[in-house]
């Protein structure tokens, strides 16, 4: 009796294992029925912060800031900083380029408010290492987008961010006073996942530019496509002397810092003429 | 077999409480009244499909969107009638459904299904 | 077998009981966890992994230890090890199951765990990670489930069990080397992109472990009759007292390398542990009494005498596997993220509901050990009586 009653024990258990795993198998076949991408030209979406329009105590600064965080509902916690949560944001100019070990620096950029977001890297770290796919890199056009429906919240791509760009929900958004009521449709995210900017993809969708970008008095930011050798963007970048964070990397970051003397802002004018010819920023 | 009567008193107690989903409601008051659902205040009487396959396939068909939308980029539904929609719960479903009070929750509290959508998902201003 | 870890002394129970105690609390803690969020622990937006992740760190290695036996009983005939290769079997698999509930408590959303398996990513090492622990929990739970019952009918083991017994040699390396990957390909956090940090783990691995292996057999020799032999601890000593020297090795290469280069970004997560940097220092006590505790080991363990004293032995062995918790878990993880991406210094100190999970999978983990090692004694017992 005891040795039968030991084999019923073990078909027992292989039985509901291989139920189990026949059921999962099942889902899976279901699961992974992925769409088909939509055929688009390749874009290469990439954003030029012009450093000479900031000024320290800038009220455009704020409004940037607002309209990203706003439109997307981030939660406020600044009166609990463990919980931080921020899409784009500033440090002071030697804070955001610290790996230059400035010791002497222009007078201009001494302290500059430098407005930080993701990168969305060429060649992403995050995308790499997220064990789910949670984040990837659009081909349509080079986002590193955010699939919070997907993400399991390990925090591995925070890990791989050399910047910095990335927030985790510790605790639920809408706890955040600022979030008691909320005015955008846009989704908030939930405890438990990892979130940053995705350059408005929800924006772009309908042709418009990303909110921070839209924000701007004087083309403080500029968006554009980088594969469009006569966008807005490809022009500045012809132009100007700019710089990116961590190059050696390599993980070729899409957000680029003019860092030119502000005294060559007359210069400006000519690209900002070309921008209205071509129609836009795309 | 050993230990007869604790084995039967045991299996005893298993069956009870495996059914008792079925005996409780039976022997207590009157069930609930069906759900009843909404029409849209908008005045809209037409869906994005037809009603049955609504009724059975929301949630593959949110599920779907979801994918579509998020990981393809692709934000227009064709639906069987050949009409074109954005999908979005809180922009399209809830522009006619938009009391999600007496809408969504009337069936998903009779039938006890707490799909997790609202947590992040907003609610659009109740409508009467 | 099972139903021999059912059966014991009031000791047993009293043990047994009190482990419950731990989990119960800890389960509490982590419903409210999962309810709260992760803001209850110390982490933070730069600090984003801390205790639970260390400690997942350190018990891979511990998972991975067991091939310290295996290995040169079944592929080298030593038959010393014979009576060991169960213990540490059935080490590992509690050390792999802990590895797995601490993470499990990490994620922030463990309900949807499964995504890890439904949406597999092979260019990432978490993914990996996964399946090299899975697979090596199963491997365990198979190897040790066949040679003990075979030992029981006292028959040899079936032949089909050798190969699946030499699987496990490279996988329990692999284990531990994709671990290591998951920290020493990120061109985002300097101070663990180091060649040397897979070879480290495997070095602190082997000396850990196999230190928890005697420090065991120790215990079994108290409460059983069982003896795992003279031969088969002094052996497992050397092995700690090589794995331990090569590691303290490989630290002080990875000294060298930061310090003479001098290059800010290396130099600055050893200044942050060692001494401190803009005020926090909460690690840099720990990090003292882990590099003493290591020379002291050393001390103790290469000298034949001492380490042939089964007192000093135990004095050793502990001080070996407390240096390397705290320098693998702790030291390695937290000093990742300090200074964070921005050069700024953060603080982290997990907090006590996080510390009170921690304890209840400990304790989860000392179940399963106390079980299976009942089920060894019994079995083992059994054949002394016939």
């Amino acid at each position: 009796m005891k040795s039968s009653r030991r084999g019923f024990l073990k078909f027992a258990g292989l039985s509901a294992v291989g139920v189990a795993g026949t059921a999962a198998v099942a889902t899976k076949t279901r699961a992974s029925q992925e769409h088909e991408p939509p055929a688009t030209e390749g874009k290469r979406l990439a954003m030029v912060v012009d450093l000479r329009k900031f000024a320290k105590d800038d009220a455009v600064l704020e409004k940037i800031i607002d309209a990203c965080h706003r439109t997307h509902n981030v939660p406020d916690f600044a009166d609990d900083p463990k919980n931080e949560v921020k899409w784009i944001w500033t440090e002071e100019f030697e804070t955001a380029f610290h790996s230059q070990e400035f010791h002497y620096i222009r007078e201009d950029l001494k302290g500059k408010p430098t407005l930080l977001l993701c990168n969305h890297c060429d060649n992403p770290p995050c995308t790499r290492v997220c064990p789910t796919q949670a984040t990837w890199k659009r081909a349509s056009d080079g986002v590193v987008m955010m699939d919070w429906h997907r993400c399991i919240g390990c925090r591995y791509c925070v890990v791989a961010c050399p910047y910095g760009s990335r927030s985790f929900n510790w605790k639920d958004p809408r706890t955040a006073t600022n979030l008691a009521t909320i005015e955008s449709t846009y989704p908030t995210r939930m405890r438990g996942v990892v979130e940053k900017c995705t350059f408005c993809d929800e924006r772009l969708a309908r042709g418009e530019q990303p909110a921070c970008v839209e924000a701007c008095d004087n083309d403080e930011m500029v968006f554009g496509d980088l594969n469009d050798p006569g966008s807005k963007i490809r022009l500045l970048l012809a132009e100007h002397l700019t710089i990116r964070r961590k190059p050696g990397l390599g993980t070729q970051p899409e957000v680029y810092y003019i860092v030119e003397d502000p005294r060559t802002l007359q210069e400006v004018a000519p690209a900002a003429e070309v921008f209205e010819e071509e129609g836009g920023y795309a | 077999m050993y230990d007869a009567s604790k084995i039967v008193a045991g299996l005893a107690v298993f069956v009870v409480l495996a059914t008792s989903p079925l005996w409780y409601n039976a022997i207590s008051a009157a069930p609930p009244d069906a759900p009843e659902l909404q029409q849209p205040p908008n005045g809209s009487t037409e869906c994005v499909e037809a009603t049955d396959y609504m009724r059975a396939n929301h949630m593959d068909l949110l599920d779907t969107w979801r994918d579509t939308v998020v990981r393809d980029d692709v934000r227009t539904y064709t639906s069987e009638a050949g009409k074109d929609y954005t999908m979005s719960l809180s922009d399209t479903c809830l522009e006619c459904h938009s009391n999600k009070a007496k809408f969504c929750d009337a069936c998903h509290t009779y039938s006890a299904v707490t799909p997790y959508c609202w947590d992040c998902h907003v609610i659009p201003e109740e409508a009467p | 077998m099972l139903e021999k870890a059912l059966s014991g002394s009031k000791s047993y129970w009293a043990w047994i009981f009190g482990l419950l105690v731990v989990i119960s609390g800890g389960v509490a803690c982590w419903f409210w966890q999962f309810s709260e969020g992760l803001t209850i622990t110390g982490l933070s937006r730069d600090v984003v992994w801390g205790f639970y992740i260390a400690q997942f760190t350190f018990l891979v290695g511990v998972a991975a230890s067991a091939v310290m036996v295996v290995l040169p009983y079944y592929l080298h005939d030593y038959k010393a090890f014979g009576k060991m290769t169960i213990l540490g079997e059935f080490l590992a698999i509690p050390a792999v199951i802990m590895c797995m509930l601490f993470i499990f408590v990490d994620m922030g959303m463990p309900n949807r765990i499964l995504n890890v398996f439904l949406h597999p990513t092979v260019h990432s090492m978490m993914f990996w990670d996964t399946v090299a622990l899975g697979g090596y929990l199963v491997l365990n739970i198979v190897i040790s489930h066949f040679t003990l019952s075979s030992e029981r009918r006292e028959e040899p083991p079936p032949r089909w069990l050798k190969p699946i017994i030499l699987l496990s040699i490279p996988w329990a390396v692999s284990i531990h080397t994709v671990t290591a990957f998951l920290y020493a390909g990120l061109a985002a956090r300097p101070f663990w992109l180091t060649a040397i940090l897979a070879p480290r783990f495997l070095a602190s691995a082997f000396a850990a472990g196999p230190a928890i292996l005697i420090l065991l057999a120790f215990f079994v020799r108290r409460v059983s009759t069982f003896d795992p032999g003279k031969q088969a601890i002094d052996t497992l000593a050397k092995i700690v007292t090589y794995a331990m020297t090569i590691n303290v090795f490989f630290v002080l290469m990875e000294l060298f390398t930061a310090l003479y280069s001098d290059i800010p970004e290396h130099v600055y997560h050893f200044q942050f542990l060692f001494m401190g940097l803009e005020g926090e220092n909460t690690l840099a006590p720990w990090m003292w009494v882990s590099s003493i505790l290591a020379i002291v080991s050393l001390i103790v363990m290469i000298n034949p005498k001492t380490r042939g004293n089964h007192n000093w032995l135990l004095f050793g062995c502990v001080a070996v596997v407390f240096s390397l918790w705290i320098d693998k878990g702790l030291g390695m993880v937290i000093a990742g993220f300090v200074p964070n991406p921005l050069g700024k210094v953060v603080h982290y100190a997990p907090t006590a509901p996080e510390l009170m999970i921690s304890f209840a999978i400990y304790a989860i983990g000392l179940l399963v050990l106390t079980g299976l090692y009942k089920i060894a004694l019994e079995i083992r017992g059994q054949l002394k009586a016939n």
